[in-house]
């Protein structure tokens, strides 16, 4: 298929989905009601389903445009921000700051501090994965892969310490939290998502190409005139703010950063200058999807959207590991 | 364009990669570098292509320190082919060597034009649309080589290349080191790492012999290709011919002559 095709399907795909996740959910609301400002059901819509809709699309976007840029940066299309550590480290740093913020969670930057600590976590985390798989001849995906399950790890035990040392409250809410939430979002989160990811997004799609030539091996990159220090710098900080940015709003939402470039790749082709937005539009599209059937799924209550992604997103993981199997043999 | 090394020396661990190097590529030059496995053949490309720092020594293309160049500038005057190519994503070949244009920063359609150039030239148009990952080893490397030739706008570039051929049958390597010569015969300066002696001998107007990190010799094909300098290299007997001008070549270990 060719890339303006599938594009095209996206954006055509995009609209039903999303009158759908505007119209679906514990309460059913009546045409008529939404055309007066103020009524139950306009409140409805506007204050609890909208906000939610552009944090599923938002966050959609960055997890799979940001996954795909990690596959061309590892250049391994098995790299993923929640396998190599990236959004585990993220979320221990937010954790940290829920349990131990206190007073300071109050202040004027209680908003911006999760945040912010869920990005410096997943900096820390990806400089670090960086640094260890890095040998003179480029980055060892076996290295990597392991240093992202000892991470994982560390940051699981050391969540689990602080769980078992917080209050019944911020237990449950860490516990939430973590599960992948997307049902507690107001205007105020979805804006900071927007305001976070849309810079992300855009400066992301400029690097395209770049990506391209990276895929060739670091030193082709090199000879063809990337300064690749430069560009590896730019991507982590993009990615960790990126990915830091979602799991402090939304939770751990795993799979989506793997399994979408990974379709758009199989329906056409690896050029990264199409595969980062493609990923971005798909990526919009399956998060909200999910979305929906996590409402659906159980109603009137609702599925945590990180188990949605999970259930979904695993089985479709192991049927990619045995094509490239097959791929192989 | 010419590339000119001086006193290059690489130290790993207290072991010496390459020894107070000197080598010269000017324009129109064909220049193979020959030595046994280990002798820093490929630790001398990686110095002249800028990949890494020597401990001492200098790496010039016209003149500008190679180290201080701006990077674009540098890849639109010098294209190198390195021995690993680890692309592990199912491109098709016409990307693949679009790809190796990106420097010059040609329009879309003039870019295409000038790929479609590379792919004839190396027999490649059948193979234009097939999935990169699904060619044998030799066919790679020829689409690898089609990507870095694509990378010189103009014949006036330095090309180097590490054992370019190594996996093409007879026919594709003469294709594409008559590629190469066509281009050194352009203007461009050219050097090739091979193992092959005759198609050094057939390719090549200089040669360089490295040893242990050192230059055993270098200088004009005929006056370098000789029996007793060749012997020291491999240390196998090696014995020349020139049939015609063109030097043949046997070795053997003692006494059971294999013909090359």
């Amino acid at each position: 298929m060719s890339a303006h095709r599938l594009g095209l399907l996206l954006w055509l795909l995009l609209l039903p989905v999303v009158l759908t996740s505007l119209w679906v959910g514990p309460v059913s609301l009546s045409s008529d009601a939404l055309l007066q400002p103020g009524s139950r059901d306009w409140l409805i819509l506007v204050e609890l389903r909208l906000p939610r809709l552009v944090m599923s699309l938002a966050a959609g976007a960055i997890l799979a445009i940001t996954g795909a840029s990690i596959q061309a940066l590892f250049r391994n299309s098995l790299a993923d921000p929640g396998l190599i550590g990236i959004s585990a480290g993220a979320a221990l740093a937010a954790v940290a700051v829920l349990v131990f913020g206190g007073a300071w969670l109050l202040g004027p930057f209680g908003p911006v501090l999760v945040p912010l600590a869920a990005f410096a976590g997943g900096l820390l985390v990806t400089a670090l994965v960086l640094r260890i798989a890095r040998t003179p001849r480029g980055v060892s995906v076996t290295t990597m892969l392991l240093a992202g399950i000892a991470l994982n790890s560390i940051a699981a035990a050391a969540i689990g310490v602080m769980k078992y040392f917080s209050d019944e409250l911020s237990l449950r809410q860490v516990t939430f939290w973590l599960l992948g939430n997307l049902h507690s979002t107001d205007w105020s989160s979805a804006l900071l998502l927007l305001a976070v990811g849309v810079p992300v997004l855009l400066l992301l799609l400029r690097e395209g190409q770049k990506l391209n030539l990276l895929l060739l091996g670091e030193s082709q990159a090199r000879l063809l005139g990337v300064v690749t220090s430069r560009l590896r710098r730019r991507l982590v900080l993009l990615v960790a703010l990126g990915v830091g940015t979602v799991v402090s709003l939304g939770g751990l939402i795993g799979f989506i950063g793997l399994v979408v470039p990974h379709l758009v790749r199989l329906l056409c082709g690896p050029d990264n200058r199409a595969l980062l937005p493609l990923s971005a539009l798909l990526g919009a599209l399956l998060l909200t999807l999910a979305d929906i059937m996590a409402r659906l799924l159980v109603s009137p209550a609702e599925l945590p959207i990180g188990i949605v992604t999970a259930l979904i997103g695993g089985p479709f993981f192991l049927l990619m590991i045995l094509y490239r199997q097959r791929m192989r043999a | 364009m010419s590339l000119q090394a001086d006193t290059l020396t690489v130290q790993r661990n207290g072991r010496f990669l390459l020894e107070s190097v000197d080598l010269s590529l000017t324009p129109g030059s064909l220049t193979v570098v020959l030595g046994p496995n280990g002798a820093g053949k490929s630790t001398l490309l990686h110095m002249l292509a800028g990949l890494e720092r020597p401990d001492g020594g200098s790496v010039r293309l016209n003149g500008q320190p190679l180290l201080a160049m701006d990077s674009l500038e540098r890849a639109r005057r010098l294209a190198v082919m390195t021995q690993d190519q680890p692309l592990d994503f199912a491109f098709s070949v016409e990307e693949v060597v679009l790809l190796g244009a990106y420097p010059l920063g040609l329009g879309r359609a003039e870019e295409r034009a000038h790929c479609l150039r590379g792919l004839q030239r190396l027999e490649l148009q059948a193979l234009a649309s097939r999935n990169y990952l699904s060619l044998s080893g030799g066919e790679q490397q020829r689409v690898q080589m089609a990507r870095v030739l694509a990378q010189c706008s103009e014949a006036t570039a330095v090309l180097l290349l590490d054992e370019p051929v190594s996996a093409m049958d007879l026919r594709h390597q003469h294709l594409c080191l008559r590629q190469l010569r066509r281009l050194a015969d352009a203007g461009a300066a050219v050097l090739v790492i091979l193992h092959d002696l005759a198609l050094a001998a057939r390719y090549a107007d200089r040669v360089l012999l490295l040893k242990n990190g050192r230059v055993l010799v270098q200088g004009g094909m005929l006056e370098t290709m000789t029996a007793s300098s060749l012997s020291r290299l491999f240390d196998v007997r090696v014995e020349v011919a020139l049939v015609a001008g063109v030097p043949r070549f046997s070795s053997s270990f003692a006494d059971d002559t294999v013909l090359l």
